[in-house]
């Protein structure tokens, strides 16, 4: 079976995962309003790094100044969950795999300089994390839009069953620059308040940065502490580029797929996607009642981070083991009154659990949704 | 057989035979659209990685000679590139870059990300079964070989659309799509 080894997340609630982990459960966000920040004529509410601690905690790895913010936000969260194991990551047995949906793109703007051009490219910037970590394997970059989180990890699962490598640093990770906001503000998807996921007042995304890290590795036998990945899916709703499919279909097919015969009461939480966007959230209720889990609590965790795209699925699959760990279900900070059609379990209190399993459901631009099934002790 | 499409800006052939052309280059994918497919007018709308993957898949398709768009799920579509989706940024960027002319798109920025070409073709195919677009910064067929092996591990995964689909600009593109 495939288990954890380590994590770590990188974010503007803290540099660990115990930190990230009590500050969300504490309810602490660090959503902003940002004025006149990047030269946008728009102002945005973002949760955004504090740059200069990003460089300070790199300044003691290494006096290199030739990684962009990007690049040392992933090669310190790598790092970080590296730094909890004895993994050699020199092994040609050990694989890198980054989920990005954006990575450099800053670099493309032309008052930008310092870097070279190249480094836009996802595989250069990934590559810049294998060198530092002196890892001899071409890393894989998934950049499957907001699913990418999700799909890495699965990436992970089937590069370690298949038995190519023996431990694989699955980071997911994006920062936010003008490209990316200005971008959501075009499409109307941002909301100028903090995100309200599955509120009846809910009027769009906030984005946010971070980086996060699971190491996984494959086991014989499993102890009952140990966070097994069981099942992932990938499905595509062939609707529509850029809106939900109404049936949820995508995310639908994806839960049938990694719910497989087990039985949803053993299930703790569908940790969803919950961007706060009317449509998102409206198709995942659809699809959560199609897969005949509306019995299952739900959550969501943008209220405390916004999207954090290409990390958003690695970041909150390891809140969700966290809380698991911690016999909690985190709140949904920003819901207060059901905003969809099927009714879903939903709370903007911490609540208790004694199950330990959970779901964690993401979905994306070009139709595509992915899905995990995660249990400790391997209890699906 | 194994049905292979290659498509370069002055080249394409369909399972290893020369196909005739008059074009290179954008007006090519345009021209091929026209002899081949036509009715698809989205075409017209989409970014050079899309317009590329949608041409290349339906002369893919077209060979495989299999019955057409009946809603599946046992077929995947996975992709690998060096530069994700860098036209269509790199057109994005254009209408952000001037601050006194700041006008970003929305129907450039949905482009902006490189598995929107494996959504426009499971919507033309209606296949509901997994997409995928991998990043390699060099062309790995060892690599690429190993991750299709690997999506076969999905359960529901029968066959799976693939290959190399990269583009730098509206003239600079390639395609090795089989289906396996």
């Amino acid at each position: 079976m495939i288990v954890k080894v380590s994590d770590n997340i990188i974010s503007p609630l803290g540099m660990s995962t115990a930190e990230n982990y009590a500050a969300v459960k504490a309810g602490r966000s660090e959503l902003k309003r940002h004025d006149g920040l990047w030269n946008l004529p728009e102002f945005f509410t973002a949760s955004l790094m504090d740059r200069n601690k990003v460089e300070l905690a790199f300044a003691e790895l290494s006096d290199n100044e030739q990684y962009t913010f990007f690049e040392k936000m992933i090669i310190l969260s790598a790092k970080k969950a590296l730094e909890q194991t004895d993994i050699d990551p020199t092994s040609d047995k050990v694989l890198f795999i980054l989920s990005t949906t954006k990575g450099n793109v800053f670099l493309l703007d032309r008052r930008e300089t310092g870097f070279p051009e190249e480094r836009v490219r996802l595989g250069m910037a990934a590559k810049q994390m294998t060198d530092f970590f002196h890892n001899p394997n071409i890393p894989i970059v998934v950049s499957n839009a907001c699913i990418s989180g999700v799909c890495a990890q699965i990436q992970a699962m089937r590069e370690l069953e298949s038995g190519h490598f023996d431990y694989v640093v699955t980071v997911g990770a994006d920062v936010q620059s003008a490209f990316i906001v200005s971008g959501f503000q075009s499409f109307k998807a941002l909301s100028v308040e903090p995100c309200k996921p599955f509120d009846a007042n809910r009027c769009g995304l906030n984005l946010g940065d971070a980086a996060a890290t699971i190491i996984y590795t494959r086991k014989e036998t499993i102890d009952e502490n140990d966070w097994v990945a069981c099942r992932g899916a990938i499905r595509n709703d062939a609707n529509h580029i850029s809106g939900p499919s109404r049936t949820g279909e995508g995310s639908y097919r994806a839960l049938r797929a990694v719910l497989g015969d087990m039985n949803p009461d053993k299930i703790a939480f569908i940790n969803a996607h919950g961007t706060a966007t009317p449509y998102n959230d409206e198709m995942e209720s659809v699809a959560i009642e199609r897969a005949g889990l509306s019995h299952v609590p739900v959550n969501g965790l943008k209220g405390y981070y916004g999207h954090t795209m290409g990390a958003a699925g690695v970041l909150e699959t390891i809140l969700s083991m966290q809380a698991i760990d911690d016999n909690n279900i985190l709140a949904t900070k920003g819901f207060e009154a059901i905003g969809v059609t099927h009714l879903l379990l939903l709370s903007n209190q911490n609540q208790p659990t004694e199950k330990r399993a959970f779901i964690k459901l993401l979905s994306g631009f070009g139709g595509c949704n992915a899905a995990i099934l995660m249990a400790k002790g391997g209890a699906a | 057989m194994r049905h292979e499409v290659y498509i370069t800006p002055n080249e394409v052939k369909v399972d290893g035979k020369a196909l005739n052309h008059k074009e290179n280059g954008a007006a090519l994918l345009t021209e091929l659209y026209r002899a081949h497919i036509g009715d698809y007018p989205k075409f017209f709308k989409m970014d050079t990685l899309c317009k590329l993957g949608f041409v290349a898949s339906e002369l893919l398709l077209q060979a495989e000679g299999a019955p057409r768009f009946e809603p599946r799920e046992d077929r995947a579509v996975v992709f690998f590139n060096r530069n994700a989706s860098l036209q269509a940024d790199t057109a994005y960027q254009a209408t952000i870059q001037d601050p006194e002319n700041f006008f970003p798109s929305p129907a450039a920025f949905v482009y902006t990300l490189p598995n929107i070409v494996t959504g426009e073709i499971a919507i033309r195919n209606k296949y509901f079964g997994e997409t995928s677009f991998i990043v390699l910064e060099d062309f790995d067929e060892k690599t690429m070989m190993r991750e299709l092996q690997n999506a076969f591990q999905d359960p529901m995964t029968k066959s799976i659309l693939g290959g190399w689909l990269d583009c730098t600009d509206e003239n600079h593109f390639e395609a090795k799509l089989s289906i396996i």
